[in-house]
């Protein structure tokens, strides 16, 4: 394995109960790369990003992110308590719905990994969090509380914390689904700055012109399964699996050729 | 011909009265800082989600919520030092009972406030990486405890008028006092009028204070 490769999932499997929410996916995403996974709705594409860091635990396969990796044929190389801990911490993560602290501040918020995890002097925490808010610009915001904020503004406080933590990598679980549609774009502006200054990332999003702009590759999940792959332009543009084209078709025309 | 009321007889106790609710606070702030403890710390273990842990606790809990708070006092008093083969004080039997059926409560309210924090603060506290320990601490019960004070302060309030019941084993509380009074004074009226004020003086400054509680964690 190159030191290139920041994740490397092989044969991952998630059952809850009888139901098989991820049959067996694999994929590789190399350093400061941007992946970004589409397919419809229960195809398990939240389920796999939990995966990543852990909040759901694997049924099998294997799982390497940066150095660390995972058998979890073998349960003794699953992690638990602090070691889960100080894994997760090298993995930012953005949900749906923000969720963030609602007794604290937006700069609390972005403090919060340092100082509560990493246990980071106040004041330096402080300052690294000031310098995050105002680069999603929110410089203004600081001393806002969640609930004081709109939904776009939210989002990317939430962003902010997790990069707070100086992830390894970075996982988007449809952060601009729950979104009014004129807010979308401040929050994919913040991402595709990420993108740029070469954040590896994967991405679960509905926004197709997004992904065709940002992703270096598309992954198409369907069943649990990866169903296609491959570059932005192609997987979007001439899909190849039948699954991939009905799935895209929903988008109709939506997805312009990139400029 | 009407009744006449007389309170002079009752103002002559002012001393057993003054003992009498000094004994019923001292039960009620006992019991409920027992029965805190204990919720506290079987809601904690609530948490663990094993079976052997969390299967006895429920029976416990269970048990003192759908058994009469009368007959937990009657059956600490009188069996437990019997079951026990030991002498324990009046006054500590007594109070078991209403520790315990305090506790059961408790162990419900912290419980049901740690559960109702959504789901999306705890999984947003594990990917950033903390532990268990200081997702609680930082995270969950900071805002866990905003929601169970009010039940809380209403259990307690509760609390205090079942204290009333350790009238049927003799201990000298507001009430029991006030049967004495009576069988001294014969004067059922005055005395049971009077023990119904003081526990509203004392009872209703503290259901203001829980409603104003329960006006700010809902906003
Ligand atoms: N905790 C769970 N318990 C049981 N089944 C689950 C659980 N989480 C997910 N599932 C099931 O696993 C499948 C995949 O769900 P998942 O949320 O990963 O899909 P998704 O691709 O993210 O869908 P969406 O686009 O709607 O978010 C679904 O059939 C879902 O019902
Ligand atoms: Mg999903």
């Amino acid at each position: 394995m190159t030191n290139d490769v920041m994740v490397r999932v092989e044969g991952l499997r998630k059952s809850y109960g009888a139901v098989e929410a991820v049959r067996g996916v694999s994929l590789d995403v190399r350093r400061g790369q941007a992946v970004v996974i589409i397919g419809p709705s229960g195809c398990g594409k939240s389920t796999f990003l939990r995966c990543i860091n852990l909040l759901e635990e694997p049924s099998a396969g294997t799982l390497q992110v940066g150095e660390r990796s995972i058998d979890f044929g073998k349960r003794h190389t699953m992690p638990r308590g602090r070691d889960l801990a100080r894994f997760r911490a090298r993995i930012g993560m953005v949900f749906q719905q923000f969720d963030l602290f609602p007794h604290m501040t937006a700069l609390r918020n972005v403090m919060s990994g340092p100082v509560i995890v990493k246990k980071m002097p106040t004041a330096q925490a402080e300052a690294i969090a000031r310098d995050l808010l105002a680069k999603v610009g929110l410089g203004a915001f600081t001393e806002r509380y969640p609930r004081e904020l709109s939904g776009g503004q939210q989002q990317r406080v939430a962003i902010a914390r997790a990069m707070a933590m100086e992830p390894q990598l970075m996982l988007f679980d449809e952060v601009t689904s729950a979104l009014d549609p004129e807010l979308v774009g401040e929050v994919l502006d913040v991402m595709k700055q990420l993108a740029a200054e070469g954040t590896t990332m994967i991405v679960v999003t509905h926004e197709m012109n997004f992904a065709r702009d940002v992703a270096d590759h598309v992954v198409v999940m369907d069943g649990g399964q990866v169903v296609e792959h491959g570059a932005a332009e192609e997987v979007l543009l001439q899909p190849k699996n039948p699954r991939t084209q009905a799935f895209l078709s929903r988008f109709h025309g939506s997805i312009a050729a990139r400029t | 011909m009407p009744y006449k009321w007389d309170f002079s007889l009752v103002v002559n106790y002012a001393h057993f009265w003054v003992k009498g609710l000094a004994v019923t606070l001292a039960y009620s702030a006992g019991t409920v800082l027992g029965g805190l403890i204990i919720g506290v710390i079987c809601g904690m273990l609530l948490l663990y989600r094993r079976r052997w842990v969390t299967l006895p606790i429920h029976f416990y809990v269970e048990l003192f919520r759908c058994t009469p708070l009368l007959v937990q006092i009657v059956w600490f008093y009188f069996a437990l030092p019997i079951v026990l083969q030991v002498e324990l004080p009046a006054w500590f039997a007594a109070g078991i009972g209403l520790t315990l059926y305090m506790g059961a409560f408790s162990t419900e309210i912290f419980r049901g406030g740690i559960i109702s924090i959504d789901k999306g603060q705890w999984q947003a506290s594990r990917a950033l990486g903390m532990t268990g320990g200081e997702m609680m601490r930082h995270i969950i019960l900071p805002q866990a405890i905003k929601r169970m004070v009010p039940p809380f302060v209403n259990q307690s309030i509760i609390q205090l008028k079942n204290t009333s019941l350790l009238y049927v084993v003799a201990i000298p509380d507001l009430m029991y006092t006030g049967s004495i009074i009576v069988s001294d004074t014969f004067r059922p009226l005055e005395v049971y009028t009077s023990v119904a004020i003081a526990y509203f003086v004392v009872l209703y400054p503290l259901t203001l204070w829980a409603a104003r509680l329960e006006a700010r964690v809902d906003q």
